[in-house]
């Protein structure tokens, strides 16, 4: 798999400058009551302008004007973070889209103009943003791809580095699952028509930087559930402040507006309300840097409680194509004559397995003597192939049954060591190829699929994060049980045809499983639909990339496990900030209640556990603390927590640990430690 | 060791003992399996057949809350109408009055709502009348109908996918025929036996050994007594409750009220393991409710074993601990125990006056009724646990990456919703409730009432912040106990307690009973190992950190301008 990454850094100076100038521009009430913990603070914000206006214009019961605009101030910058963070978010999912977009702005295209029923040559070049939907252009050697478009005629190489990042050329040809073309993307030979399938804007790229920069960005479910959550929360401590008020008067203790503002915002959970929306596009964001593109917000968090992942074999679990492993001469013929015979058998064939027996046979090709000979084309009657030497010899290599057959027609035997040695090799999962030299028997070549390297440690973790991976392949079910066995996944569709996939999915479904496939031809669309995560390669087709909800640019069949990582980094998240805030309160109430009632109720100096310096500095440093959380754990909401495939139970004990404790301990120590600074002006 | 600290350890194991088969034979009867109690069937068919009632129609959430809500709400017209025209009717040997109408609307929604929050003295407040066809009537059918909310959470939890939640009116009755009548009997006999009276020949006289001849208040009580714990409910028949030397004579029949309180709310939890083949998730509910439970007692007993300090600095000896306010019959040991007990079950019934506990000890009993889910009162402790349960298994299912799910049903906003709702109303009706009274009693102290704002507070400053901060946190969590030196006879908190005790009641069954439908509809998801464990140690350490934090960060200022104050101020 590809694993190059544009890598911006977090936060770089141009999308800084954007941000910090959203952060503003965001501050409209509309916008800001997206989210209403926030709305809240904005909310205090203005009671507190209101008392510092007040305290100009006179008033004398609430404390000086300096410490009353500082709590103003403060506020107001927790504002802007939370604005901020959101901001930030979307400007860098934006320029990581933007990044994508530009190769294909304004590229000259060659239209062709239709005639009646029938295209002519009448051509005319014409700016990419001029293509409509349904037109047709052509593209040579050398040209760019204007728009993305599905190829009607031709076949071409394609260098789709400017997407994929992958130098290697692909083909692109019409008809079957490889028609897709990307706009950006460089033809580098041969010459083809291709049909217009999007709008300008209406791109899969263009449909996600909508989502990112918030136009169509809706709250998925879980985002909407636990803004109820944290709006309850919210209202707790509303409810907390309130009385407190007839509380206070009965203890016959003043308490200033400042305070009963700051004890509101410290207490409602602003850290995770401030940085809800940013975790949201971060998710979408990195599966962008994953280079998939994702149609929805709720498709990335669905990606997190992936139950099954139905693989294509080929390519995914296996590397491309079978290999030559071993050479098993029959009695009586030595190894060497054996391997010579294999060698000469394949020097003319050109599919990868004969390949992969040249290599296998290690023998220097050039000094085997072909002068002269005649080579034999495998064909479908004949399922074997082979060479015919000027000596006469005829060598032939070819499935099992096909080579018997011409032995037995010939009137020699085929010897039982070789037809035992055939079994062993198909049910170890591997594919026979008998060889025989004038009829007769030489051995027998096996073939293997070859296991990409690392494979089964990957399984091994997507079965620790609770997901079953299942192997689709074409081969008989005995073949596909031995590499399922040998790579590692749960079950397997052997045999399988489109049909097949579809009903696996539905069947897996109805018991309440989510399911992910990821496919590219055209009969793969229905599956794609059905599925809850569906991965339409961007090789594919318009129809393949239209039913899924995310688009791979890699092609790379084994981004589903990353995308299930992203989807649950996404949830994780947004769990252990929500943790992490709401253990924060406990040392705000240390801090603020004892300063509320300390001139009162003397004794309740012993609550003052951090020793803070005065009812003032306590609940300044509280709200401080408060504010610049938000920013300090920005880049912990973008990157997103780390997932670590360790069971659900120690990965629960583990964020728990750290956000949980760690968010009842760290503000002790920020808050004291802004108190020691807060301390040196009062 | 200690005898005292023996008793109590003897008490709570044999609490655990009891519970055990009884658990067995409540799953065996909800399951309609065979119990030794079939003989009650041709009884039950009957109270079926003249109610029109059919017995085996299955009920969705919704239809199981309307049955549940409409039958209640009848026992609340009838009971205020009798408590009104008590005086008229029969079985007042003693010649009570009636009730007044603010105090009648008090009472009926207390005893309707398990609670049993006491504003009268039963002796003279009340006719036998009254106190059976009122007040036990109600102890028994509140704690069934609270059985039967659990039994229909059960049943959510029981099936993968069912709309079905079983039959209100079966599940009730059997409440009753099946559990409460026959263990009340048991328990009733054995307090009569024992000393608690059992007559209806109204008062009788005692010569005292000052030789002054004293009155002293009987009735039909040990049948009143059994149920009053038996059902979580906790109303005395005498002022003092089971404080009083009649209502609990000996420290046996203090050990057998304890056991009696706490059996059914312990059982219903082993039930729920057994009825839903699940018995380590209830265990684990077991073992964090006892370490709760143990975090307030362990405290509270040692604080009032070792006296007040207050008077340890006059020199004075406080060899047997803490007794003001005690008996010297149950002294500090049990009857801090008895204290947490009664306040973290939502019984409510007290054999000491809390209003006399130290001070951190009267915020252990404040917290045992605002988490209210350690164990918890009858059928409705699940319920309260059950709303800790979603919000720990929301919060925890994203921290493993997944949308939380429980048993196999997802938790999404809809529940969320409805939980939240649940824990919000809490914090709304408590301290609502609170800041109202100290608002009256500060700004308007001297209004024209019966008894002025200003003269409902035997004690002033924290003390007595604690007395009304206690009497909303009782009344919300419909635990009846009271702190004691209010003057709660008034209109003000006759009326604001009766709307936080309805809310309080009602609310939180319709809540989680509600999600327990809606999640039981939602399509059935295997579990894998990427699913969080919901019957592991761990998920049991989320839960009890989110009751505790929930709990802390919703209720720090009062406990700090009642309890802690005081206890800093010593």
């Amino acid at each position: 798999m590809s694993q190059h990454k544009r890598n911006t850094k977090l936060f770089e100076g141009s999308l800084v400058k954007g941000a910090l100038k959203q952060s503003f521009i965001k501050l409209k009430p509309g916008v800001m009551l997206k989210n209403p913990v926030m709305f809240t603070v904005y909310i205090g914000t203005l009671i507190m302008l209101g008392v510092c206006i007040w305290i100009a214009a006179g008033q004398t019961s609430q404390g000086s004007l300096a410490y009353n605009l500082t709590i103003f101030s403060v506020l107001f910058i927790t504002v802007l973070f939370g604005n901020f963070a959101e901001a930030i978010a979307e400007a860098r999912g934006k320029a990581q889209a933007d990044s994508l977009r530009k190769t294909r702005e304004d590229t000259p295209a060659k239209k062709i103009f239709l005639i009646g029923d029938n295209f002519v040559n009448e051509m005319k070049i014409v700016p990419s943003s001029q293509l409509a939907k349904g037109d047709i252009f052509l593209c040579e050697a050398g040209d760019t791809i204007p728009m993305d478009g599905e190829i009607i005629s031709g076949i071409a190489t394609i260098d789709e580095s400017a997407i994929t990042g992958e130098s290697a050329p692909v083909i692109r040809e019409a008809g079957g699952d490889k028609s897709s073309v990307t706009g950006g993307t460089k033809v580098l030979s041969d010459k083809i028509q291709v049909r217009v399938t999007t709008g300008p804007g209406e791109s899969f790229l263009d449909k996600m930087i909508a989502l990112v920069e918030g136009a169509s960005r809706q709250k998925t479910p879980n985002e909407i559930a636990l803004t109820i959550l944290l709006a309850s929360f919210t209202i707790i401590f509303l409810i907390v402040v309130v009385t407190l008020k007839p509380f206070a008067d009965y203890a016959n203790t003043p308490i200033t507006i400042a305070a009963f503002v700051s004890l509101y915002v410290c207490l409602i959970p602003t850290t995770i309300g401030g940085l809800l929306s940013a975790i949201g596009i971060a998710g979408m964001d990195r599966a962008l840097r994953a280079n998939v593109i994702t149609k929805s917000g709720k498709a990335v968090e669905t990606a997190g409680d992936l139950d099954t992942l139905l693989l294509d074999k080929t390519g995914t679990i296996t590397i491309g194509n079978r290999k030559a492993t071993n050479f098993y001469p029959a009695n009586g013929i030595t190894a060497a004559t054996f391997t010579e015979a294999c060698a000469l058998s394949s020097i003319a064939d050109q599919t990868p397995e004969g390949k992969s027996i040249i290599e296998l046979a290690k023998l220097d090709v050039s000094k085997l003597n072909t002068n002269g000979a005649t080579f034999v084309e495998f064909t479908a009657e004949t399922r074997s192939s082979g060479i015919n030497l000027t000596n006469g010899t005829k060598i032939r290599k070819g499935a099992f049954d096909s080579i018997r057959n011409m032995v037995t027609k010939a009137g020699n035997s085929f010897p039982n060591e070789t037809a035992e040695q055939v079994k062993v090799i198909s049910s170890n999962g591997g594919t026979p190829l008998v060889v025989s030299e004038n009829n007769k028997v030489l051995g027998v070549i096996e073939l293997q699929d070859i296991i990409k390297p690392g494979i089964q440690e990957r399984f091994e973790r997507l079965r620790k994060m609770g997901v079953k991976t299942v192997m689709v392949t074409g081969d008989n079910p005995l073949t596909a049980r031995f590499i399922a066995d040998k790579a590692g996944v749960d079950d397997f569709i052997a045999e399988a045809k489109p049909e097949d996939k579809m009903n696996y999915i539905k069947q897996e479904q109805q018991g309440g499983k989510l399911v992910a496939m990821m496919g590219d031809g055209t009969n793969d669309a229905p599956a794609l639909a059905q599925a809850d995560v569906g991965v339409a390669m961007n090789s594919g087709t318009a129809a393949a990339k239209e039913a899924g909800n995310m688009v791979d640019l890699d092609n790379d069949p084994t981004k589903l496990i990353e995308i299930v990582e992203i989807g649950k980094q996404l949830l994780m998240t947004r769990g252990t900030l929500t943790t992490f805030s709401i253990a924060n309160d406990v040392a705000k109430y240390f801090a603020i209640v004892p300063a509320l009632f300390i001139t009162s109720i003397p004794a309740l100096q012993a609550l003052n556990i951090m020793n803070l310096h005065s009812p003032e500095s306590a609940i300044l440093s509280a709200v401080i603390f408060n504010a610049i959380i938000i920013p300090m754990l920005i880049p912990l909401a973008l990157k997103g927590v780390a997932y670590k495939p360790i069971g659900a139970s120690a990965l629960l004990r583990r964020n728990l640990l750290i956000y949980g404790l760690g968010g009842v301990i760290v503000p002790f120590i920020g808050i004291k430690l802004i108190d020691l600074f807060v301390a040196l002006f009062i | 060791m200690n005898t005292e600290l023996i008793g109590v350890i003897v008490t709570f194991l044999l609490t655990v003992l009891l519970a055990y088969p009884l658990a067995k034979y409540i799953a065996k009867v909800f399951a309609g399996e065979r119990t030794f109690t079939d003989f009650m069937n041709p009884m039950e068919r009957f109270i079926y057949r003249i109610s029109g009632i059919d017995s085996k129609k299955g009920m969705n959430w919704k239809e199981f809350l309307t049955a549940m809500l409409m039958i209640n709400m009848l026992w609340l017209f009838y009971a205020f109408f009798l408590l009104l025209n008590q005086a008229s009717l029969p079985l007042n040997p003693d010649g009570n009055p009636n009730m007044a109408p603010d105090l009648s609307f008090n009472t009926a929604i207390s005893f309707l709502v398990n609670c049993n929050l006491q504003h009268y003295s039963g002796e003279i407040g009340l006719t036998y009348f009254t106190q059976l066809f009122v007040i036990t009537f109600l102890q028994f059918v509140s704690a069934a109908t609270g059985i039967a909310a659990a039994v229909a959470l059960f049943n959510g939890l029981k099936h993968k996918t069912t709309e079905n939640l079983g039959n209100f009116w079966d599940i009730f009755t059997k409440s009753i025929t099946r559990i409460l009548l026959p263990v009340s009997i048991v328990i009733a006999v054995i307090l009569a036996f024992n000393g608690s009276p059992a007559s209806y020949d109204g008062k009788d006289s005692i010569v005292t050994l000052q030789g002054d001849t004293v009155a002293v208040s009987r009735g039909p009580a040990a049948g009143m007594i059994a149920i009053k714990h038996l059902g979580t409910n906790g109303g005395g028949w005498f002022g003092a409750n089971s404080a009083h030397p009649l209502e609990n004579p000996t420290y046996f029949t203090g050990m057998l009220e304890l056991i009696a309180q706490m059996i059914i709310p312990i059982a219903m939890l082993f039930a729920l393991g057994f009825y839903i083949r699940r018995k380590k998730f209830a265990y684990m509910i077991f073992a964090v409710m006892t370490i709760g439970m143990l975090f307030l007692i362990v405290p509270t007993i040692n604080w009032e074993m070792h006296g007040n300090p207050e008077i340890a600095k006059m020199g004075i000896m406080q060899a047997t601990g803490a007794m003001e306010g005690k008996e010297v019959r149950f002294g500090p040991a049990i009857s801090g125990y008895w204290s947490i007990v009664t306040t973290i079950i939502s019984t409510g019934s007290v054999n000491s006056m809390h209003d006399s506990s130290m001070p951190l000890s009267g915020m252990m009993q404040m917290l045992g009724m605002l988490i209210n889910a350690f164990y918890g009162g009858c059928g409705v402790g699940i319920l309260n646990y059950y709303i800790y349960i979603i919000i720990a298994v929301f919060i925890g299912g994203l921290m493993v990456g997944r949308t939380p799910e429980f048993m196999g049903h997802k938790v999404e906003a809809r529940e969320v919703k409805i939980a939240a709702l649940v824990t919000l109303l809490s914090a709304f009706l408590i301290k609502g409730g609170t800041a109202l009274a100290a608002y009256y009693f500060v700004q308007h102290g001297n209004a024209d009432w019966a008894v002025k704002p200003s003269a409902w507070l035997n004690n002033p400053g924290n003390h007595g912040f604690s007395e009304m901060f206690y009497e909303f946190t009782s009344s919300n969590a419909n635990n009846g106990s009271g702190f004691e030196g209010l003057g709660d006879n008034n209109i003000f908190w006759n009326v604001t307690t009766g709307f936080v005790l309805l809310l309080g009641r009602f609310l939180p069954i319709i809540g989680p009973v509600a999600i327990a439908g809606l999640l039981a509809k939602k399509k059935y998801i295997p579990e894998s190992s990427g699913t969080l464990k919901v019957d592991s140690a761990t998920f049991g350490i989320l839960t009890f950190a989110i009751i505790i934090i929930i709990t802390a960060l919703s209720y720090f200022p009062p406990l700090v301008l009642g309890p802690i104050a005081e206890y800093l101020g010593m």
